[in-house]
């Protein structure tokens, strides 16, 4: 997933999470049944999972710039400092 | 939020934060429930009252146990666990409670109910104080619930007193 979409990802999985804990207990409230309180929020976390951790296009909307490799050949790595040089001034 | 793995652990932990939450809910809403539990105790007879061979009393009693706990059960209770235990006081001991039956009730339809049980448990003392004594029979009951703290309460019956000799 690109960056965009780790956000997205992650505000859907906690918005659905809230959502589903809210239905679940105003539902169990009102029909006075735990089990179906229960039911429900498992439902929801399901749900939500289907949703937001698989890797869905939708999430893939804006992936990275890489650079070319032909900008890398511009900017050269730094050449590594001979080790002789150092004997040379020891010596003086 | 760049793996599977962390996705399904954020996800995890957040689920189980929430389900958390609500449970407390909840427990929390068992408060605003209207209870007023009655109940009301008999002895229908005295089956046995002699002293043992290593000298301590004992009682064997009918009891006659009527009861309305319906109110007690909310959407989330278990069970309700009720005894009846009869409370008196002796020189030696300032109260002593001796249960003398207990019962478990599983569901809402099955907490008025009305029973004739001779004392499941027996009612011995500790020494010889029970000829005459006047003592209280209370029924306790624990609310055990699906989320959240236990609570317990009773009634006092007094008024109950055995005989003044042995049979």
């Amino acid at each position: 997933m690109d960056w965009q979409g780790q956000k997205l990802a992650e505000q859907l999985m906690q918005i659905l999470l809230l959502i589903a804990a809210v239905v679940a207990f105003v539902v169990g409230y009102a029909t006075e049944s735990f089990r179906t309180m229960m039911l429900i929020y498992a439902g929801g976390v399901v749900l939500t999972t289907l949703i937001t951790i698989p890797n869905w296009p939708c999430f893939n909307r804006h992936p990275l710039k890489w650079l070319d490799p032909s900008e890398a050949e511009k900017y050269p790595k730094p050449e590594v400092v001979a080790v002789s040089s150092k004997k040379k001034s020891s010596k003086k | 939020m760049h793996t599977f793995g962390y996705r399904a652990n954020a996800l995890l932990t957040f689920a189980i934060t929430a389900l958390a939450f609500i449970c407390a809910i909840a427990s929390f809403s068992d408060k605003f429930s209207n209870q007023n539990p009655s109940a009301e105790i008999q002895i229908l007879n005295i089956n046995r009252f002699k002293k043992q061979s290593h000298g301590n009393d004992e009682v064997s009693l009918t009891l006659d146990i009527s009861a309305d706990l319906q109110s007690l059960f909310t959407w989330n209770t278990k069970q309700v666990f009720v005894f009846v235990a009869a409370e008196y006081e002796t020189p030696k001991n300032s109260l002593n409670q001796v249960s003398l039956w207990d019962a478990i009730i599983p569901a809402k339809e099955d907490a008025k109910f009305r029973i004739q049980v001779s004392n499941k448990y027996r009612f011995i003392d500790q020494g010889q104080n029970l000829r005459g004594k006047e003592f209280n029979l209370t029924l306790h009951w624990h609310v055990m619930p699906k989320t959240g703290k236990m609570f317990a309460d009773k009634i006092v019956m007094p008024g109950y007193s055995l005989p003044d000799a042995y049979r």
